[in-house]
């Protein structure tokens, strides 16, 4: 389903978020470039503290600067460059051609407006529609992601919603004006496994109804598994592994990625006798990367990978890898 | 490996546990109702295993587990600890008997004072109960971080130079300090990274091994439950709905929650996603303050009856060490 003839929606290169702090300066987000095709779902997933959120919060100005510094680019959408462009273009951009849906809907909903104000809101700033129009739209977008009985909620509060309830409110909202984008920052964390599913189940057929590109940020493997096309892994800041859902679940090549897939266990098949654990903790980014960010809790580190920070290469069409290690051999690649 | 399990010490027993927070309305604060947190609830413990409690939020498991060591007044039932009723058991009797039983809670940042250091910390409940000289009490803290994978050069720190993984194993070597036979452990992973949680699971395992402990293990994380657990509780809405061995659960759930519940689980091979056939769930659960009649799952069951909708389940045993809170398996009601 993805082969180069499908066209980019968004074109990241090289971006880099720092932030100053009282402490120094912390390298949250180094060299991350990836593109998003139309209509396909990236899933982008890491640990606390990689930089996932971070680097999706960069692309569209939303990271407080300062602190923040984001350099590098161009962050291409729609023939313009979201890093060079001014607030006035970015907020015609921010949840109209790319909507957002974050981890925690109730800290993410206004508690004082009624859902129905909420979801009319983009409708009426960057559509504008009038208040009927904007009503009669947002009563088809509750239903759209199912939530029963619309009209009657549309003046119910936030606070009167289940957590389920409140993020497909969310979702509806990040629909609203129709967006090309939909980036999901761990829309499900928060939620039991059973709401879980019918989350899972309601973005996949949004999307094939709607054909937008979506980003699902999560930390889970199993939901990945279940959504995504397309696979990023993020560690310390940036992408060590990319490639298509199967690949890198059959084939995983960056040590990091295969001590995260044997680390998880599972509900179904074999049960491990003992968990296998990646000693350590993740790096704080205290300095730009010299080195590789894993290296320390790295089985295969050798000489090469504290002192070079390895950059991806291509192990397949359409997967790459940021390290020297080769699975196959067991030795260092000479690039 | 289960046929033993009637000739093991029972170390925690638990019969009609109810534990009702009141909810008051009005000017005079009246008792307008209940919140039906844990609602009849009954199982055992044997010594030296783990049972598993899975549930989603707000089904009462986290209740279940603090109400099991009394820290709250349990509005019916009986709690058995090492023999002891310790169900109706005053304050002061009570505290003679926590050195006994111990938690490891879920945020091990809301549970360390910030302003103790990590050797206070651990120190505390040597101070608390028992007589230890200063130097004997330093000796049993470096002990317990030895124990718990703690450099000692850490003692003098504060909680918040550690990590989430790292507060962990303190909170685990507080509840050690006092030689513990039994140690709840309410989600005392679900704060952590994935790559994290199987350390302080790993460690968890080690400790029961070295110390002989019985763990009551709370989560909502299955996968790590079958992992860690010996044997599984299943709660919804303050029942348990299924109580079983580990691998007889997982491989064939009885209860249709169970069986939704496992299928909710996404596995972390896109394959097996794309030819998994799953039960989705509809709806939400209900309120605890106002239970549906009948059976609690009956609002969500794919194979709910007209029994269903009226007559609560009995929690029967339907295979020796089995038991299941559900109509389909009442063969007099079934068959007839």
């Amino acid at each position: 389903m993805l082969d180069g003839a499908t066209p980019s929606v968004l074109d990241v290169k090289d971006l880099t978020t720092t932030f100053k702090t009282r402490v120094g300066a912390v390298h949250a987000v180094n060299n991350v470039s990836f593109n998003l095709k139309a209509g396909e779902l990236l899933g982008v997933v890491g640990e606390s503290g990689s930089g996932k959120s971070v680097t999706m919060m960069s692309l569209i100005g939303l990271v407080p600067s300062p602190p923040a510094r984001v350099t590098g680019g161009p962050v291409m959408f729609e023939g313009q460059d979201l890093l060079t462009a001014s607030n006035e273009q970015l907020r015609k951009v921010r949840g109209a051609r790319i909507g957002f849906v974050f981890q925690d809907p109730m800290t993410s909903l206004n508690p004082v407006f009624s859902v129905g104000f909420q979801v009319m809101e983009p409708l009426r700033k960057h559509m504008g529609m009038n208040k009927t129009r904007a009503r009669a739209r947002a009563r088809e977008l509750l239903d759209l992601v199912g939530i029963p009985d619309a009209a009657r909620r549309l003046d119910d509060f936030p606070h009167q919603f289940s957590g389920g309830m409140r993020q497909r409110v969310m979702i509806a909202i990040a629909l609203a004006c129709d967006p090309k984008v939909l980036i999901a920052d761990e829309p499900t964390t928060a939620l039991d496994v059973t709401i879980q599913a019918q989350i899972i189940e309601l973005m996949k057929d949004l999307r094939d109804k709607l054909g937008m590109a979506v980003i699902w940020i999560t930390h889970d493997l199993g939901v990945i598994a279940g959504i995504a096309d397309r696979v990023l892994v993020m560690y310390g800041g940036q992408i060590v592994e990319h490639a298509p859902v199967r690949d890198l679940f059959a084939n995983p090549r960056h040590p990091y990625t295969r001590a995260l897939l044997l680390t998880v266990p599972n509900v179904r098949g074999e049960r491990a006798q003992r968990l296998r654990v990646i000693e350590g903790q993740p790096p704080i980014l205290r300095a730009a990367p010299t080195a590789c960010p894993f290296r320390d809790r790295c089985e295969h580190a050798f000489d090469r990978c504290s002192r070079e920070n390895p950059a991806r290469r291509l192990v397949g069409p359409v997967h790459d890898v940021a390290c020297f290690w080769d699975p196959e051999t067991g030795a260092s690649s000479d690039v | 490996m289960f046929d033993d399990s009637t000739s093991r010490r029972k170390l925690v027993c638990v019969s009609g546990l109810k534990m009702y927070f009141p909810i008051r309305g009005g000017l005079l604060r009246r008792h307008s109702g209940d919140v039906k947190a844990v609602d009849d609830v009954s199982f055992d413990i044997f010594e030296g295993e783990t049972l598993g409690v899975v549930g989603e939020s707000g089904c009462g498991k986290s209740t279940c587990g603090r109400a099991v060591l009394r820290l709250y007044d349990l509005t019916a039932g009986t709690v058995l600890v090492d023999g002891i009723d310790i169900s109706t058991m005053g304050q002061g009797a009570l505290r003679k008997i926590r050195p006994v039983m111990q938690m490891v809670f879920q945020d091990p940042q809301a549970c360390l004072n910030p302003r103790m250091s990590l050797a206070d910390i651990i120190g505390e409940p040597l101070v608390e109960h028992t007589r230890l000289s200063k130097a004997d009490r330093l000796a049993r803290i470096y002990e317990l971080m030895d124990a718990v994978g703690l450099n000692r050069d850490f003692a003098n720190r504060y909680p918040h130079e550690f990590s989430g993984g790292q507060r962990q194993r303190i909170g685990i070597a507080r509840a050690l300090a006092l030689n513990p036979k039994f140690i709840v452990c309410d989600e005392p992973i679900a704060a952590l990274d994935v790559s994290i949680q199987a350390q302080v699971v790993n460690l968890l395992e080690d400790l029961q091994k070295e110390f002989g402990l019985t763990y009551l293990f709370i989560s909502h994380d299955l996968s790590m439950v079958r992992h860690i657990a010996d044997r599984v509780a299943v709660m919804y809405l303050g029942k348990i709905v299924e109580l079983a061995a580990r691998e007889g659960l997982y491989r064939d759930p009885k209860h249709p929650y169970t069986q939704a519940l496992l299928s909710a689980v996404p596995e972390p091979d896109p394959v097996a996603h794309d030819t998994a056939n799953r039960t989705i769930l509809t709806g939400d659960v209900p309120s605890p303050s106002n239970p549906p009649t009948g059976c609690n799952f009956c609002t969500r069951c794919p194979q709910a009856m007209e029994i269903c909708r009226q007559l609560d389940p009995e929690f029967r045993e339907v295979e020796p060490g089995r038991f299941v809170a559900c109509h389909l398996f009442n063969e007099n009601e079934t068959a007839g």
